[in-house]
């Protein structure tokens, strides 16, 4: 089992650098100087705009300033944004905001999509069943800034049940509602994911063989269908972690949550390499960490699936 | 790392150049496979779902194939701001967009542009998910290694903000394959993961064992017996990938970065029509449901197929 | 310069109060002192600052109005943009090139460091110095010694003279110099900031009406939280104990704040409130005209665009844009449609200048006009207008190219570059193929501003490189002139000739657009797009 960490752990290195050098090279290439950008409708006297590009290192071509990059990273120096603060108080500042989005949400998902799958797939073809469709039909057709709308102006607004937008702090209450609407985009993969799984593991003989042994339907529902259904969901939620914390784009700027997708969007958009990369990075980070656990966590579900040493 | 053979189970057979019984075998694996298709047939044919469904898929292609048979209104030209937002009128039988072009027109037109991009996506999520996920599910070791570092690279990439900035390096190029591209080139580690967990439980069942037993090669059972039984999952992720496909191209119009405004798609008409929501809201909801009903339809095709596909399930019912 | 920036996510305030035209705007009280002062905490909705919060290096809203309320300036503007002194005692000259100002006694920043010439000086030496590479470095262009092809620590043309007086020196005669002086760029630095400067664009110390809250009160995308400046002693005196910036990166969020009771005043409106947000606060919003308008460039260097048929071709495509059917139908009346190439809330302003007929809508005219210029050489291709997708501009330009396509009869459609910095970019570097998008944001209350800086020969922002001696002259004329009224007479002849050439095609002026909740009172939006922070009050 350490054996394994530690590969895994290794494993991530070359993932670290293929990503940030994916990602830079792709910022790298994207067309218009992000100083010209600074200067508004005014043209950039030629002077500045040389300065300005040597501060950045704007002025080198692109694998120096990759390793440049590369190099500032392990003298722990993430660089400045254009707002001249350090990228590193940026990160600190917005992942556990949105961290804690992407949990709740998740949370939301387990609870609601399980749930809803599992009913689905015992009662197949039963109201249930249609209805649950039906509504995860409905979130995955509307893009999530109509959900993320919809639910603003009729929760917040109309009948007040929660803060309009995240408030200073982004405290866990003011959280609920955006995490909700990021759980929609989810919802109908999860519900469904789920629905087909129980239904497959339904069929399957163990199942079977503990009804005829005469265990209960309330035993034999947690204990040997859901617990076996859920390797496909769990993998599913694990993969979906990386995309909740950006989903974040579009949420948290209609939620005006001070975080990673809405940061990072913006970054994107001024031509902020560094911050964009070190972001990039974070997120990839917890990708592999989070997707590890995950891992491990097959062997919990399915007793069948050994690790190697 | 999942082993590929537990260590106890690796003597169970003699190697298969060794076992007699190779050619006999070989038979009985080679005629099984067709009749799970065959027999997916036989009963999907039978579901009121399938037709359903494969006939709204019919005509949402013949739609997306042949625009003018169904309007004669041109749905780019003569957009009059005097009739922005408008009701239906004679010859306009949805009404009017802020731009005052014919919503109705436009949602023809716009078919093709959203069903292209749903289906190269989905091509695209699909055949890499597939080779990716069973190679590395299956083989394991320093192949799965090498699979899963690869998938992860693309796929802590955030899809949606690696899409933002491919479009915006190719914006100049943008159109229907450059959207997909940008779209699935960053999704289908979903499909490779879920793939490679269902593979890892498959591959350990007894028919599995039982073929190995009887000395199939390795990438027949793969082929034959391991993806057919974990195919399931894959199908259904698929069918809702096409949907989120055509979603996810609205949502890069709504960030900026989608089609040129002047090709006609579903996403650019509900990301044009955002701000109306309240004012307006026919302009954003008459989209939304024919993106809904492409959706359904694909949705309701993949669940018929899965329960096809699979016999146990099949048997129950 | 203020610059608009904007994503989806982020919408940059377009807003400013004209109300020397307009009378009284909707939300003005009905009698001045309706509101009392109080120590109540204003709430305003703010973009985050884009860089550190240094004068000389903030050219953006976000971080123009922090600027604008932690400093005071030799002078300010009020609500109607007209020049009030505020640090300056007097700004005299005799010959509009060199100016004498005196700083009034015994002013000090919030850290006991004193406001006198030195602050000035070595603020705009800094500012100006091509190493520092300020954004606003462009403001001290006309100081004498100013350089951009050397590194200048000190230019020739500041002088202190003693503690409280310093004089200027022009390259040449500038007469609305003195107005430029409210701009945020002009502001002065104290000395203890130059230990750390990088230290002080995090926590700027100022000397206007308001001051950081504590340090770190710049919570990075998030707020940023101002308190009174009780030794403020100035005409802008604060009438609330504070201001709390909440940073939004999308105004529909902050406009469904103020519909949530979370914030108090909101100065832009999302596309989405366009319609409904004046019955939705009647009575405390407001929707003016303000020193900003819209523009449509198409360069000398495009096919079909140079000469006498560019000049038919211009007038025939000013002539095919109903401009009072698109701000109402797409803006809702949040535009006004243009009538000069300035702004009615510039002093000067007239909607009669000969040669504004180019702008009326006149569909056969039009037609006529295209005729005319095929006659010299036939079209061909499709007319693209060119805009960032990153900003509000969607809706517009294609109801533009629609209005084009229908009433000449050619192909037309906008062509969205993503990102603003690319947009800009491509325009920088004349790559740009097509007509494209154009708008000006007035720096500082004068005609010139929205002239010189744009269709001046070689001049910074003059994107479509347009030159007209003729016009230049008048400019050098206006400029020149130590009497108001004699240089608003040579600038209107110079748009003149702009209506001549349309190097540019005016559309319409942005009008500034706010809101407000019923606990605050006495909200105002000045000429330059800001709500007066310092005058809100609001009840307890």
């Amino acid at each position: 089992m350490a054996g394994y960490i530690v590969r895994r752990v290794l494993q991530a290195i070359p993932v670290l650098l293929g990503t940030t050098f994916l990602i830079y090279f792709m910022v790298f290439a994207m067309p218009g100087d992000p100083i010209v950008g600074l200067f508004g409708e005014k043209t950039p006297p030629p002077a500045v705009l040389e300065q300005l590009r040597e501060r950045y290192n704007l002025d080198q071509p692109f694998i120096i300033q990759y390793f440049i990059f590369l190099g500032n990273i392990f003298r722990g120096d993430l660089g400045v944004s254009f707002s001249g603060q350090p990228v590193v108080e940026i990160l600190a500042q917005t992942f556990p905001v949105t961290l804690r989005l992407a949990f709740l949400s998740t949370v939301f998902l387990m609870v609601g999509g399980i749930a809803a799958g599992l009913v689905s797939g015992l009662r197949k073809g039963g109201i249930f069943d249609a209805s649950a469709l039906v509504v995860s039909l409905i979130f995955i057709s509307l893009p999530i800034f109509v959900v993320g709308f919809v639910g603003q102006f009729v929760f917040g607004i109309q009948l007040g049940w929660f803060r309009t937008t995240v408030g200073s702090g982004a405290p866990w209450s003011d959280l609920v509602l955006p995490a909700i609407v990021l759980a929609t985009g989810s919802f109908a993969q999860i519900v469904r994911l789920t629905r087909a799984s129980v239904i497959e593991t339904e069929s399957q003989d163990f199942v079977r063989t503990a009804a005829s042994k005469g265990l209960s339907r309330n035993r034999i529902v947690p204990v040997h269908i859901l617990r076996n259904s859920l390797i496909p969901v769990v993998t599913y939620l694990g993969v979906d972690f990386g995309v909740l914390m950006v989903g974040a784009v579009v949420t948290e700027g209609i939620f005006n949550v001070p975080g990673v997708g809405r940061t990072v969007y913006q970054a994107i958009i001024r031509g902020e390499n560094p911050t964009v990369v070190a972001f990039v990075t974070v997120m990839v980070l917890i990708y592999l960490v989070v997707n590890l656990l995950i891992d491990l966590f097959y062997a919990v579900l399915d007793p069948r699936i050994r690790y190697a040493k | 790392m999942p082993s590929n053979t537990r260590p106890d189970q690796q003597h169970f057979v003699a190697p298969i150049d060794e076992t007699p019984l190779v050619a006999i075998d070989s038979v009985k694996a080679d005629g099984k496979p067709s009749n799970l298709w065959r027999d997916a047939w036989a009963d999907v044919r039978k579901r009121p779902m399938f037709w359903i469904s494969a006939a709204l898929i019919l005509l949402v292609v013949i739609v997306a194939l042949f625009p003018g048979w169904f309007t004669q209104v041109a749905p780019n030209n003569d957009c009059q701001l005097s009739n922005s937002n408008g009701g239906p009128t004679a010859g306009h039988p949805l009404g009017f967009t802020k731009q005052g072009c014919d919503i109705y027109s436009r949602i023809i037109h716009g078919t093709s542009t959203s069903l292209s991009v749903g289906l190269i996506v989905t091509f695209l999520i699909a055949f890499l998910g597939i080779v990716f996920g069973a190679i590395s599910g299956f083989y394991g070791g320093w192949l799965d290694a090498v699979l899963s570092r690869i998938g992860d690279i693309f796929f802590s990439i955030p899809y949606i903000l690696a899409a933002v900035v491919v479009m915006s390096v190719l914006s100049r190029y943008a159109n229907v394959w450059v959207i997909s591209l940008a779209i699935g080139a960053f999704a289908w580690p979903a499909t490779a993961r879920v793939l490679r967990a269902e593979i890892l439980r498959v591959k350990n069942a007894d028919f599995v064992m039982a073929a190995t037993a009887l000395g199939v090669s390795r990438f027949r059972i793969l082929l034959r017996h391991v993806l057919p039984n974990s195919i399931a999952p894959v199908i259904v992720i698929t069918t809702i990938s096409l949907a989120s496909a055509i979603v996810a191209e609205a949502t890069l119009s709504f960030l900026g970065v989608g089609l040129p405004t002047s090709t006609m798609s579903w996403g650019n008409d509900i990301s044009a029509a955002q701000h109306d929501l309240r004012t307006a809201p026919q302009t954003l909801i008459l989209p939304s449901i024919a993106l809904s009903v492409t959706v359904l339809s694909f949705i309701m095709l993949g669940e018929v197929v899965r329960d096809a596909l699979d016999p146990k399930a099949r048997a129950q019912r | 310069m203020k610059i608009k920036r904007i994503g989806v996510a982020a919408i940059a305030l377009a807003a400013a109060g004209a109300l020397t035209l307009a009378g009284c705007t909707t939300g003005s009280p009905e009698s001045p002192g309706a509101g009392e002062a109080s120590s109540a905490i204003v709430t305003v909705n703010n973009t985050e600052p884009q860089n550190p919060l240094v004068p000389t290096n903030t050219n953006e809203v976000g971080g123009g109005l922090v600027i604008q309320n932690v400093f005071a300036g030799l002078v300010y503007y009020d609500a109607e943009g007209a020049v009030h002194n505020d640090v300056a005692e007097s700004i005299e000259t005799d010959d509009a090139q060199t100016y004498t100002i005196k700083i009034r006694e015994g002013l000090t920043f919030t850290n006991g460091d004193p406001v006198d010439a030195e602050s000035f000086v070595t603020a705009w030496n800094y500012g100006a110095a091509l190493d520092n590479a300020q954004l606003s470095s462009y403001f001290f262009e006309s100081i004498e010694g100013f350089s951009y092809d050397e590194n200048v620590p000190e230019m020739s043309g500041l002088e202190v003279v003693d503690d409280l007086t310093f004089t200027v020196t022009l390259k040449q005669p500038e007469s609305d110099f003195p107005l430029r002086l409210g701009y945020t760029a002009y502001f002065p630095v104290p000395a203890s900031a130059w230990e750390d400067i990088e230290a002080f664009g995090e926590n700027p110390i100022g000397n206007g009406p308001y001051m950081f809250e504590e340090e770190g009160a710049w919570k990075h995308n998030e707020r940023i939280d101002l308190v009174k400046n009780e030794d403020y002693d100035g005409p802008r005196e604060a009438q609330n104990g504070g201001v709390d910036m909440i940073l939004y990166a999308s105004t529909d969020a902050a406009y469904a704040d103020l519909q949530g009771g979370n914030l108090d005043v909101i100065q832009e409106i999302p596309d989405s409130a366009l319609e409904t947000f004046q019955e939705e606060f009647e009575g405390r919003s407001v929707n003016q005209p303000a020193a900003a308008n819209a523009t449509i460039t198409i360069p000398e260097r495009l096919a079909h665009f140079s000469g006498e048929e560019g000049k038919l071709r211009r007038a025939a495509i000013s002539h095919a844009i109903d401009r009072a059917e698109i701000t109402d139908v797409i803006f809702n009346g949040t535009r006004t449609p243009a009538k000069d190439f300035t702004s009615p809330v510039i002093d000067g302003y007239s909607e009669d200048i000969p040669g504004s007929e180019v702008l009326e809508f006149d569909v056969d005219l039009a037609k006529d006009l295209w005729a005319q210029a095929d006659a010299i050489s036939p079209w061909t291709g499709s007319f693209q207008l060119g805009y960032n997708a990153d900003g509000p501009n969607q809706g517009w330009v294609e109801a533009v190219a629609n209005q084009i396509k229908n009433n000449l009869g050619i192909e037309a459609a906008g062509a969205p570059v993503p990102t603003f910095a690319e947009f800009r970019t491509s325009i920088t570097d004349r790559v740009i193929q097509t007509p494209f998008r154009t708008g000006w944001q007035f720096d500082y209350p004068s005609m010139f501003n929205g002239l010189g800086p744009i269709f001046g020969t070689g001049a910074g922002s003059n994107d479509g490189d347009y030159s007209n001696p003729e016009f230049d002259t008048l400019l050098d004329e206006g400029s020149a002139a130590t009497e108001v009224e004699a240089g608003i007479e040579k600038f209107q002849q110079a748009q003149e000739i702009l209506f001549e050439d349309l190097p540019a095609i005016p559309l319409w002026y942005t009008n500034s657009m706010g809101a407000w909740g019923e606990q605050v009172d006495n909200v105002e939006f000045g000429w330059d797009s800001w709500p007066i922070l310092h005058q809100i009050t609001k009840s307890e």
